[in-house]
């Protein structure tokens, strides 16, 4: 099929589909399979695996710089790199690890899990959920490419400004970060839109917020966050590029700007954004650890309510990254409270956490290990989070590798071990096979030692004044062999990623076809693994918060577990006919519009008709994205075809089980009850949305 | 909306059936499309929000350089295009309720006079550019001339969008594309067109009116 050029999918009124009319830029891609296939997928699940797979790769080249940096510190006056070069290497190793590492594998999460654990066929958005992809990716290596051309970013992850002016970087590296970062947050405000809308509009029958799985109310938050926060540091982005390319005056001391203008805007972005990076692992744990301590999560409401309160209250925190700035006794005083209160929330989730634990039957899988891990760590670097609040003792911790080492407890003992014991868990959904268990121990074992190792001598050294960001120290500090054991830390770490990377190319031996391996709690478990392409053959309806285990077990009269003999799965053997399931159709056009965006890019930096060439193709792309319709009239209307954004079929079987309008689903009625085929085509499905993009 | 979509019988959150062109209910018995704006629109609050801040933050520094803003306003005429723009939020209304109406016509009439309010106002404001850049006021003189142009030229981008996609829905609505089903796509197209009138009322509130 070809592009076509009205939206013949939509029922008129009148009840006539108009003929499609094709314009034939593109033949519509068909193929399922190749390489090919991935370019057009519009499928979540194989975006989600897109995303793990990139973020993984630049988790090992921010590794890569992290080794560079502690080898360089092994030592008192370190040879291995220059001064630049080590600025440019600590500037990426945190932009990398932050905007290209976590928050992608934490996006990887969100688009894999959420429509599968709220019982949807697919994101709201299909089409712009791979244009965040694409954004990510090409904003990435956008970012990457400026180790080619003259010189990376030398200013920090944070990049204060004015220090990150061209008066004193002269490269063009300041400029692909702005640059990039603009691209990247695209990606990720336009992906917050379409999860959060998932989230809130498109729930299985049954599925009210309050029994929405933990991971997929942590996502939401974090994607709340992403969606007001994004904007902030959109403007100091472009604020910063005007300055740098057009000689605008938002930082330049001499024209008499403010130089805390940038670490506000910064830093009003930057603590949500802490939050963004955390609060989907605390998800992730809490669906972890309730299955492998076989006990519901302790307290889940709190748990729902802290993760907002967090939420809310990250916004109110953001100066405690300047204390040392001079913004005032007042100003310090207000936010060094509520960066106290702040924790209160916080030290909730860790008590809840404890709570699940207490009397479980706990079984030390290698996902248990790593989120058991993630609690006691992140504890770690959330107390000595408590000590920046106090100011008079963040003053004296600022700019020094005490700072350094908080930080990593929180972003790798908090997100990094989260992701792992995601991965661990989720694994075998996504890929059908098992990581091994006994590699997956020495994988954490080495880990969770190198992790301390690396880390918390840094905890002594800020203690005892070593700066951060300095590319050597001398001798006779007392600073050697916390630095030597910090390094050794480092390249254990790296040591153990080898193992887990081994781990994963062995698991192709490994295969396993059970659908539920740990006996889960959540809907993604009630289907096949990997799960099919329209996720469910028959559409949920939900009953119970945990609804999977409700399905599964039991009580007898005497209150005694017991496991049901008639459970049925949602997909695969057994689960009935899946029925007519329209799935919009793979394109080309997210990825044609992703490409404009770094074109743009390089053109703002080198020469601006490329800017013109790029807003051709942006246009362009976005007249051609809304003018094909988001299902290809012409495809199969098979379990083959792809995913959907909503569509449940509209007879009335597939929406109407026992339980009727009025009777709310706490009724008993045991969930079984919706067996019903999803439809055997009564209709034609929905109608993907076609008008979802031509608004924006 | 009207009801001729088979009635959605279920569970105790979705009550209302969903409206006739989508074909499939959703949670909050908002389509896809209109809580998706919704929720951009939330997002460029704080867009805009920051460039205000930052516009406030340098509006009383001392100026070293050049004109400060305050003494080029041409306040009737600022006045007069934000009523023009203020207008064509009624016209963008009358738009929606004619393309409600299955009135393709009226419909067409509406949005192509949206559009040209809209273009009024841009024009307004490269006029007004031009004439503070030949007073000495360019983008670089000053702080204040940089946090000017900036917050306005983002609004003024921001219209200048909203004119692309009005005029895309009158291509549509020759095309036969926009039938009274599908008014919600105007009904969507205007939630961001008065969402930009409304930030103009901030700015010209904020930035022209207080000093």
């Amino acid at each position: 099929m070809a592009i076509t050029e009205e939206r013949p999918v939509l029922e008129l009124t009148t009840g006539a589909e108009p003929e499609p009319e094709p314009l034939g830029v593109f033949a519509r891609p068909v193929s399922t399979k190749g390489w090919r296939s991935w370019l057009t997928t519009i499928d979540h699940k194989r975006i989600g695996i897109m995303y793990g797979v990139s973020a993984m790769a630049f988790f090992a080249i921010g590794g890569l710089e992290a080794l560079i940096i502690r080898a360089q510190l092994a030592q008192p006056n370190g040879q291995v790199v220059d001064e630049q070069t080590y600025n440019e290497i600590f500037t990426m190793h945190g932009t990398t690890m932050v905007f290209l590492v976590i928050m992608p594998m934490l996006a990887a999460f969100a688009n894999y899990l959420i429509p599968l654990q709220i019982g949807a066929r697919d994101v709201a958005f299909p089409r712009l959920n791979a244009f965040s992809f694409w954004c990510f990716i090409l904003g990435g290596l956008f970012l990457y490419s400026s180790f080619l051309l003259g010189g990376a970013p030398d200013g920090g992850w944070f990049a204060y400004a004015p220090n990150t002016l061209t008066e004193f970087t002269s490269s063009h590296g300041m400029d692909f970060w702005a640059i990039g970062l603009q691209i990247t947050g695209i990606a990720s405000l336009v992906g917050a839109i379409n999860l959060i809308v998932t989230a809130l509009n498109m729930r299985a029958p049954g599925m009210t917020l309050l029994r929405m799985p933990i991971f997929t109310w942590m996502a939401l938050v974090a994607q709340f966050l992403l969606l007001f926060a994004i904007p902030v540091i959109t403007v100091a982005l472009f604020l910063l590029t005007f300055d740098r390319r057009f000689d605008a005056n938002f930082f330049n001391v001499d024209a008499g700007a403010d130089p805390l203008l940038w670490q506000h805007l910064f830093w009003i972005f930057g603590h949500p954004e802490v939050y963004i990076l955390v609060l989907p692992a605390f998800g992730i744990v809490s669906e972890v650890i309730p299955v492998f301590a076989r006990k519901p999560l302790f307290g889940y409401p709190f748990m729902v309510f802290s993760g907002v309160a967090i939420g809310f209250m990250g916004w109110g925190v953001w100066a405690h990254h300047m204390f040392a700035s001079g913004i005032g006794p007042v100003s310090v005083a207000a936010f060094s409270l509520s960066t106290m209160f702040i924790a209160v929330p916080t030290g909730v989730k860790i008590f809840n956490w404890i709570g699940t634990l207490w009397g479980g039957r706990l079984r030390f899988t290698t996902a248990m290990c790593f989120a058991v891990a993630l609690v006691s760590q992140f504890t770690i670097g959330g107390l000595s989070g408590v000590t920046h609040a106090v100011s008079p003792a963040d003053t004296q911790q600022t700019d020094t590798y005490y700072i350094v080492a908080h930080f990593h407890y929180v972003l790798f003992g908090g997100s990094m071990f989260g992701i792992f014991a995601g991965l661990y868990y989720w694994f075998p959904k996504a890929f059908g096979r098992l990581l091994d268990e006994r590699i997956g121990k020495i994988h954490f074992a080495l880990m969770l030692i190198g992790f301390n190792l690396a880390f918390f001598p840094m905890h002594v050294l800020g203690l005892q004044g070593m700066p951060r960001r300095q590319a050597t120290y001398a001798e006779g500090m007392g600073w050697d062999l916390n630095n030597l054991l910090a390094s050794i830390g480092a390249f254990v770490i790296a040591l153990s990623f080898l193992v887990f990377v081994y781990n994963v190319v062995r698991s192709r031996n490994n295969v396993t076809a059970d659908p539920d391996p740990w006996d889960a709690r959540t809907l993604e478990w009630a289907t096949s693994s990997p799960p099919p392409v329209h996720n469910f053959d028959v559409e949920p309806t939900v009953t119970h918060l945990d609804e999977w285990w409700h399905r599964k077990y039991a009580e007898d009269e005497e209150g005694r577990l017991h496991r049901r003999t008639d459970v049925q799965l949602l997909a695969g053997e057994g689960a009935g006919e899946a029925g007519d399931i329209h799935l919009p159709s793979p394109s080309y056009w997210p990825l044609v519009v992703a490409v404009a965006l770094p074109t743009i890019g390089y053109g703002v930096v080198y020469s601006y008709w490329l800017c013109g060439v790029g807003a051709f193709i942006l246009l362009g792309g976005i007249y051609g994205w809304s003018l094909e319709p988001s299902v290809d009239p012409g495809g199969a209307h098979g379990h083959e075809l792809e995913p959907g954004p909503e569509p449940e079929p509209t007879d009335e079987l597939a929406t109407a089980p026992e339980a009727s309008a009025d009777e709310p689903a706490e009724s008993e009625a045991a969930a079984e009850a919706e067996a019903v085929p999803a439809g055997a085509g009564s209709g034609p499905s929905a109608s993907a949305a076609s008008g979802e993009e031509g608004q924006a | 909306m009207s009801t001729t979509a088979a009635p959605h019988v279920g569970h105790d959150e979705v009550v209302e059936p969903a409206p006739p062109h989508a074909a499939h209910h959703t949670s909050t018995g908002l389509s896809n499309e209109k809580l998706a704006m919704w929720v951009f629109l939330g997002s460029e609050c704080l867009l805009f929000g920051a460039l205000i801040s930052t516009f406030l933050l340098y509006r009383n520094r001392p100026v070293l350089n050049g004109p400060s803003v305050a003494e080029l306003y041409d306040i009737p005429f600022t006045s007069v295009s934000s009523f023009v723009l203020l207008m064509s939020s009624l016209t963008m209304v009358l738009a929606l309720s004619a393309t409600q109406r299955g009135d393709a016509t009226r419909s067409r009439i509406w949005l192509l006079t949206t559009a040209l309010l809209g273009s009024s106002f841009v024009a307004g404001q490269v006029y007004e550019f031009t004439t503070f850049v030949r007073e000495g006021f360019g983008f670089t003189t000053n702080l204040q001339s940089s946090s000017f142009y900036v917050l306005t030229g983002f609004h003024g981008a921001h219209v200048t969008i909203g004119i692309l996609i009005l005029l895309s829905l009158v291509v549509m609505s020759v095309r036969g594309a926009l039938p009274a089903a599908r008014a919600e796509t105007v009904e969507i197209a205007g939630l961001y067109w008065h969402f930009v009138d409304v930030v103009w009322i901030v700015i010209f509130t904020v930035v022209y009116l207080i000093r």
